[in-house]
C-alpha cells in the first residue's frame, strides 16, 4: 500500500470519485486556481477543468446553498467551506435548508452533497480561526457528518461521502494534513459512513475520540501501555450516523471509559457520548465516564494560553488514570 | 517655489504623513522577520504597499472618528497612535499586548484611541460600523465611523445589508474600500461581476468614488472632503482606494497567481519613494532628512521588538478572564 498524506489521500478520493462519475462537480474560495487555501484540490482545475472546479465570491451562504441547488437539479457538488468557522456564515443553508428539504419535502428529493471543511486549533490562529465545531453539527438532523483521523479514512470516507445520497459534512482537521499514512490505492476503496473503528485493542479502558483528537488518544496509550495500563482506542470516524455499538461494546469489556472532544465542553458531543454510554453500560461500568474536552473559552492566540484550551496528550494520560483510581 | 503639496498641508503634516508611512512599513517588514523567526505565529497578514491608505485616510479623519478594520490592520492601529511596542508584543502574544496577547496579528483593539478592531471574519465589521455609527448618532457626538474593508470582501451580505441599512437610517459611515485586486488568490474581477467596486453603492442610492491609493495626498484629500461630507449630511459614502499589496496574502502564500512583471509595475508606484521624491522635489524635506526619519523609525521598530521579545508571558488563568464581565 502506498503511504501517502492525508491532504493527498483526499486529494486523490476527489480526483478518484471526479473521474468516476462526471455530476461530481466543487466549488469554493481559492480551489481552482489556487488550488485550496491548504492545497486539498491541488491539480484539479488542470485536470478537470473551469466547468467542474469553480473559485467563488467570498460567499459562504450562497456557496452552500448553489450546491443545495446543484445537488436538486441532478448534480453531485463537492462545497468547499475554506475553514470550519465560515460554516457559521452559511448556518442558514446548512441547517435551515440542507438539513431540512428532504424531510420537509416529504422525501421527493434527494441532496447528494459534500460540504468539505477545515478546522480545528493549534495553529496560533486565534478566536475567530480555531473553532471545533463539531457538536453544532452533530445536533442538527438531516445530513451526515464525517471527519476521518488517518489518511486511509480520509480516502475512503470522502469517497463514501460524494457516492452517498444524503449531504455530508466533512470536517478535515487543518494539522492533520501532512500526517503520513498507508492508503489503498483501489479506487474501490471505500470507508462507510456511520462506521467507527476499533483504532487499537485494548482490556483496562475505552477511549472514545474522533479525528486528531484518535492520533492524541493513541500516542496517549501508548505512554500507559509502558506503565502496564491496555486502552482500547475507538475512532468513531463518523458523528452522524453514529456507530454507538462499536463503543459500547467495547466499554462493555473494559468497565471504563474516557471520552476526548477538541470542542468546548458545554452541551458538547462528548456529554451526549457519555449518556449513551451510561444509558447502555450502566451495570457495568466501573467508574464515572471521564470527559477530555476543549476549555470553555474563545480561542486565545497566545500560544502559552491556547496550549491549555486543547485536549494534549498529558490530559488524555491523566483522564484515564482517573477512570482507574475513582470508583463508585 | 510653488508648492502643490504646500496647497495641500503645511509642511510639518506632510513631513508627518511620510513618518507615519515610513514606521508602517519598518513596522511590517520586522514583522516578517519575526515570523521567520518564529516569534509571531499563526496567520499575518502584512500592509507593505498599502502605506498611503492607511496614513492618508487617518489624517483626513477626526480623532473622535471611530475606525473599524479588518486583519491586515497593524498599520491602522499604529497610524491612529498604538504603541508599536504593544502592537509587537501582541504580534508576540505577550501579556504586554494591546489585547493581553489573547487577539494576536489579526485582532487588535484600542478604545482608547477609537480604534474598534481588527476582525477576521471577511465582512464582520461592516454591520458592527453601522451599529457604531448609530450610537453616534443617537449620542449626538458628531463622530462618524470610518469602516475599512478589501475588495474580497463585498461579495459578503453583510456589505450589502449595511450599505443600505446606513443608508436607510441616514448614519454616519464613511466605507473604505482598501482594493489590492486580490482575495486570496483571486483577482478581483474573476469575483465580482461589477469589478469597479464604487460604482456598486448605486443600488443603495450612496455616492461614491474611487481614489489613486498609492498617492497618500489624494487619499487625504478624497477622506477629507468625504468625512465632511458624511458629518454634513449624516449619510454613508464610500471610497474605493486602488492599491496594493507587495506580499503575498499571508506569510504562507507565494504569491504565484499574479506576474513578476505586475509586481514589478506596482513597486514602481511604491507610495514611499514616490511622496518622498515629491517632498524633495518641492523643497519641503532633504534626503538626508528623510533618511534620518526612516532610522528613527528602524529604532522605534527594534525597540517595539526588543518590548516584545522582553515581555513577560500571559498567566495560565489568563486564559478564563475576560469571557464575561
Ligand atoms: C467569512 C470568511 N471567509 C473566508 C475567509 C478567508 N479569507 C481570509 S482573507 C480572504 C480574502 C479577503 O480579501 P480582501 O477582502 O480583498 O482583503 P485583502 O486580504 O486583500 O486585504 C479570505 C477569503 C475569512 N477570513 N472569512
Ligand atoms: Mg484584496
Amino acid at each position: 500500500m502506498p503511504e501517502m498524506t492525508y491532504r493527498d489521500a483526499l486529494n486523490l478520493a476527489l480526483k478518484e470519485e471526479m473521474r468516476r462519475d462526471p455530476s461530481v462537480v466543487t466549488w469554493g474560495e481559492d480551489v481552482a486556481l489556487y488550488e485550496g487555501s491548504f492545497k486539498v484540490t491541488r491539480g484539479l482545475l488542470a485536470e478537470f477543468g473551469e466547468e467542474r472546479v469553480k473559485d467563488t465570491p467570498i460567499s459562504e451562504n450562497t456557496i452552500i446553498g448553489v450546491a443545495i441547488g446543484a445537488a436538486m437539479g441532478g448534480l453531485r457538488p463537492v462545497a468547499e467551506l475554506m475553514t470550519v468557522n465560515f460554516a457559521l456564515l452559511a448556518m442558514d443553508q446548512l441547517i435551515n435548508h440542507m438539513g431540512k428539504i428532504r424531510y420537509m419535502f416529504g422525501g421527493q428529493i434527494n441532496l447528494p452533497m459534500v460540504v468539505r471543511a477545515p478546522g480545528g486549533g493549534g495553529s496560533q490562529l486565534a478566536a475567530q480561526h480555531s473553532q471545533s465545531l463539531e457538536t453544532y453539527f452533530m445536533h442538527a438532523p438531516g445530513f451526515y457528518l464525517a471527519l476521518p483521523a488517518t489518511p486511509a479514512d480520509a480516502k475512503g470516507l470522502l469517497k463514501s461521502a460524494i457516492r452517498d445520497n444524503n449531504p455530508v459534512i466533512f470536517l478535515e482537521h487543518e494539522l492533520l494534513y501532512n500526517s503520513k499514512g498507508e492508503v489503498p490505492d483501489d479506487p474501490e476503496f471505500l470507508v462507510p459512513l456511520g462506521s467507527a473503528e476499533v483504532k487499537r485493542p485494548g482490556k483496562d479502558v475505552t477511549i472514545v475520540a474522533y479525528s486528531r483528537m484518535t492520533v492524541l488518544a493513541l500516542q496517549a496509550a501508548a505512554v500507559l501501555e509502558k506503565e502496564g495500563i491496555s486502552c482500547e482506542v475507538v475512532d468513531l470516524r463518523s458523528l452522524k450516523p453514529l456507530d454507538t455499538p462499536t463503543f459500547v461494546d467495547s466499554v462493555k469489556r473494559t468497565g471504563r471509559a474516557v471520552v476526548v472532544e477538541e470542542c468546548w465542553q458545554t452541551a458538547g458531543l462528548g456529554g451526549h457520548i457519555a449518556s449513551l454510554i451510561y444509558e447502555q453500560c450502566f451495570d457495568l461500568l466501573l467508574a464515572p465516564v471521564q470527559r477530555v474536552s476543549g476549555l470553555d473559552v474563545p480561542m486565545p492566540y497566545s500560544r502559552k494560553l491556547e496550549k491549555l484550551c486543547i485536549p494534549q496528550v498529558e490530559d488524555i494520560v491523566k483522564a484515564v488514570k482517573e477512570t482507574l483510581t475513582a470508583k463508585y | 517655489m510653488d508648492s502643490k503639496l504646500r496647497a495641500e498641508l503645511p509642511d510639518h503634516d506632510l513631513l508627518k504623513l511620510y513618518e507615519q508611512m515610513v514606521l508602517c512599513r519598518e513596522f511590517e517588514e520586522a514583522c516578517a522577520e519575526q515570523y521567520t523567526k518564529g516569534h509571531i505565529t499563526g496567520f499575518l497578514h502584512l500592509y507593505s504597499g498599502q502605506e498611503a491608505v492607511a496614513v492618508g485616510a487617518t489624517a483626513g479623519l477626526h480623532k473622535d472618528d471611530y475606525i473599524l478594520s479588518a486583519y491586515r490592520e497593524h498599520p491602522q492601529a499604529i497610524v491612529r497612535g498604538a504603541d508599536p511596542k504593544r502592537v509587537m508584543a501582541e504580534l508576540f502574544g505577550k501579556a504586554t499586548g494591546l489585547c493581553k496577547g489573547k487577539g494576536g496579528s489579526m485582532h487588535l483593539f484600542a478604545p482608547e484611541l477609537n480604534f474598534m478592531g481588527g476582525y477576521a471574519i471577511v465582512g464582520g465589521q461592516f454591520p458592527i460600523a453601522v451599529g457604531l455609527a448609530f450610537a453616534a448618532k443617537y449620542r449626538q457626538e458628531g463622530r462618524l465611523v470610518a469602516c475599512f474593508f478589501g475588495d474580497g470582501a463585498v461579495n459578503q451580505g453583510t456589505f450589502h445589508e449595511a450599505l443600505n441599512w446606513a443608508r436607510v437610517w441616514e448614519l454616519p459611515v464613511l466605507f473604505v474600500c482598501e482594493n489590492n485586486f486580490y482575495g486570496i488568490g483571486t483577482e478581483v474581477h474573476r469575483s465580482s461581476a461589477l469589478a469597479d467596486i464604487h460604482k456598486r453603492t448605486c443600488g443603495y442610492d450612496i455616492p461614491s468614488e474611487r481614489v489613486d491609493g498609492m498617492d497618500v495626498i489624494a487619499v487625504h484629500e478624497t477622506v477629507k472632503r468625504g468625512a465632511e461630507w458624511v458629518r454634513e449630511q449624516s449619510r454613508p459614502y464610500l471610497i474605493e482606494a486602488m492599491t496594493y499589496r507587495f506580499r503575498g496574502h499571508s506569510m504562507s502564500d507565494p504569491a504565484k497567481y499574479r506576474s513578476p512583471a505586475e509586481l514589478e509595475i506596482w513597486k514602481a508606484r511604491d507610495p514611499l519613494p514616490n511622496f518622498a521624491r515629491r517632498l524633495v522635489e518641492e523643497g519641503i524635506a532633504t534626503a538626508e532628512g528623510l533618511k534620518e526619519m526612516q532610522a528613527t523609525a528602524q529604532v522605534e521598530v527594534q525597540e517595539a521588538v526588543k518590548f516584545a521579545e522582553e515581555s513577560p508571558w500571559p498567566e495560565d488563568s489568563e486564559v478564563f478572564n475576560d469571557i464575561y464581565v
